[in-house]
């Protein structure tokens, strides 16, 4: 193969034709959906005269809707048992594999596709879901799609796309104790800006990168589209092998060793040319926490939220409408912020390290007096292991709640949500105005050791010395 | 006021007043709030476009104005849709009446969900792209004249060149916008393809 980047080669390969006016009809090898955004996409087919064309490539689950106390049948609200129940009908007339509640495997689905062995390197994932970058952490192509892409892939299994531009992140450097991929995905979004990815996809390489787990690797890539990267990616490598194996879906005996291969000779190659190149030291970066509206307004937790004049003159009205949404003055440090809510969850970083290091944090110590804390694992399987280690109960001990799978207050779509102007420390992944249920609730994104420091300290804390 | 028939067949231009919102960066969660994303069809979604700030503005949002009531062309500023993939925020959009989009920057999601919708997000500059709003606001009951095709739009006697990629331009001109029967109509191409990719045969094991 000649020399080309992970994305080209990808690209080349699922490439179907190439449509009138320059796109590209590529094949997608694996489609996910979900309750939200899957029924009408269902209604379109049909209206449409046509059915699922590979059934056996889509794969569901329920997690935006779901309640994460009691998730018993039906749910207390009917909109979200209506959409629950129109999923399982659709899953059940097309033949789509749906991983529902209490099948074990069952969660949100950025997280249950990957643990499932679903996501292999080298292949092309949809879903309707901007997060969807976050199966790249597997060298595959992924991206969030619209609701009539889900009609489309439903109906051709391909999608009608533009090519992207590949940057290559090159990281290097040690990240500090205290320090996670949550936050170095923080840095870079402060850094290129929210809009900095606009018509790319991010290549994540370097040596930090590739010292990387896969959970880590999975986080980065996730946040990929909040620096307005629709694709990012890491190639696969031993650490990716080494998650895969033996996985629910993944390929075993003979097979095996030749998926590797293929694996193997899909990544970047050495001398392969990028549109765009960028550099970062991991080792300067500090626990990173949003202080405004967009996940790209993110400081380092000993550093004090911008001043006008600290700020672009093109982010300043942005900066403006940030101060006066959030009630914080520019200048003011944003260690020491008290905090009404902490949430640690979400397809950012629900997984079980996410929560081995949040209870790392929280063992022995209490949440801090009129404060909510708690914790809602990614996935059924995320909580069973996180339970056999006895994780819940140290966040009990520590006066968490401990929950039941699901998006829970990445998006409040189900009864988890602000209430007023609280304000949450979250390790979810967008702080945008409203996003937490409350239309003048306030959020700041951190990792989820740091949101354990929040909850135990009752407001903003630097993480490092409670882990040292 | 009715709204008009949504999109169908080619969109080579379209004639309509002008409402801005002004901002860089406006999420698709502002858009349409998650809290409206509780249905299993589209069709209610328009009460639901701009909500929260609809609500904290208390009649004073372009969506709420009088002079924009029946407006069809919407204008704003950089990395307009950003954020969740939500199909609903066009969707909400359309239903309230909007059917085209001009601003200086798209989230590509976003964009392309119009796109799949009919509805053109157009650039242009982002000093034009101020200097369209603000002759809006000093006459919101002026026709916008949008042309896809030709790629400009005018309003009274000024007029802004817009950008739009070649292959959206395309599909939008010619009426292949909605491309599923485009994709489904590949079929050889789609088995030629699916079997050539090893994670679908086996790894040749
Ligand atoms: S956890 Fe949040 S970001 Fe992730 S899929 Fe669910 S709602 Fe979307």
């Amino acid at each position: 193969m000649s020399a080309g980047t992970l994305f080209d080669k990808v690209w080349e390969l699922h490439r179907v034709a190439d449509l009138p006016g320059g796109s590209t009809q590529l094949f997608i090898g694996l489609h996910l959906i979900h309750e939200v955004t899957s029924p009408q996409a269902f209604a379109a087919l049909s209206d449409l005269g046509l059915t699922v064309r590979h059934p056996e490539r889509t794969v569901a689950t329920v997690d935006h809707i779901v309640p994460t106390t009691s998730q018993a049948r039906p749910f207390a609200d009917p909109l979200a048992e209506e959409m629950l129940a129109t999923l399982e009908a659709n899953c059940a007339a097309h033949g789509i594999l749906l991983h529902g509640l209490g099948s074990g495997r069952q969660g949100i689905v950025h997280v249950i596709a990957p643990e499932l062995g679903l996501t292999q390197p080298g292949m092309t994932v949809a879903c309707g879901d901007s997060h969807t970058s976050t199966h790249g952490a597997f060298g595959a192509i992924a991206f969030g799609i619209g609701t009539s892409q889900v009609r489309d892939v439903l109906a051709s299994q391909s999608l009608a796309m533009t090519k992207l531009k590949v940057r290559r992140i090159w990281v290097e450097g040690e990240l500090q104790n205290g320090v996670y991929a949550k936050d170095l995905i923080l840095h870079i979004i402060r850094t290129l800006g929210v809009k900095g990815g606009v018509g790319y996809a991010h290549e994540f390489a370097g040596p930090t990168i590739e010292a990387l787990t896969m959970e880590e690797r999975m986080t980065l890539c996730n946040m990929a589209i909040e620096g307005g990267a629709r694709v990012g990616y890491v190639n696969p490598d031993s650490t990716t092998f080494a998650y895969l194996q033996g996985r629910p879906h993944a390929p075993s005996g003979a097979a095996w060793d030749q998926a590797v291969a293929w694996w193997s000779a899909l990544a970047s190659d050495p001398d392969a040319s990028f549109d765009d190149e960028v550099r970062f030291d991991a080792a300067v970066i500090a626990p990173t926490v949003t202080w405004g509206i967009t996940p790209g307004q993110g400081i380092g937790v000993d550093e004090t939220v911008p001043t006008l004049e600290q700020t672009p003159p093109d982010e300043r009205p942005l900066a403006e409408e940030a101060y006066r949404y959030m009630d914080l003055a520019p200048g003011s440090p944003i260690a020491g912020l008290p905090v009404d809510v902490c949430f640690i969850g979400s397809c950012t970083n629900g997984r079980l390290s996410d929560l081995r290091e949040a209870a790392a944090v929280a063992r022995g110590r209490q949440v801090a007096p009129g404060l909510r804390a708690f914790v809602v694992p990614g996935s059924e399987q995320v909580a069973a292991e996180a339970e056999a280690e006895g994780l819940d109960a140290v966040f009990r001990a520590a006066g968490f709640e401990w929950r039941q799978p699901g998006c829970s207050m990445c998006l409040a779509m189900n009864p988890d949500r602000l209430e007023g102007r609280q304000i949450s420390a979250s390790s979810s992944n967008r702080n945008f105005k409203g996003r937490q249920g409350s239309a003048s609730g306030r959020t700041l994104l951190m990792s989820p050791a740091m949101v354990a420091a929040a909850a135990v300290t009752g407001q903003v804390t630097d993480v490092r010395p409670l882990i040292s | 006021m009715s709204i008009p028939a949504f999109p169908v067949g080619p969109v080579p231009r379209h004639r309509g007043c002008g409402v801005a919102v002004v901002g860089d960066d406006i999420d698709t969660d502002r858009i349409i709030p998650a809290r409206y994303l509780k249905c299993v069809s589209f069709t209610g979604l328009a009460e639901g476009v701009f909500a929260d700030d609809r609500r904290e503005q208390a009649g004073a949002h372009p969506f709420d104005r009088p002079e924009h009531q029946g407006a069809s062309v919407l204008v704003v500023n950089g990395n307009f849709g950003c954020g969740s993939s939500r199909e609903h925020a066009p969707q909400a959009l359309m239903r309230w009446g909007i059917r085209a989009v001009i601003g200086h920057s798209f989230a590509e999601i976003f964009f392309g969900n119009c796109l799949a919708l009919g509805i053109p997000c157009l650039s242009l500059g982002k000093a034009e792209a101020q200097a369209l709003q603000a002759a809006i606001a000093a006459d919101p009951s002026a026709e916008l004249l949008v042309d896809v095709e030709g790629l400009q739009v005018g309003l009274g006697t000024a007029s802004w060149p817009l950008q739009l990629a070649a292959g959206p331009h395309q599909m939008l001109v010619s009426g292949q916008w909605d491309g599923t029967s485009q994709l489904v109509a590949h079929d050889p191409e789609l088995r030629a393809t699916a079997a050539r990719l090893p994670y679908l045969t086996g790894f040749g094991a």
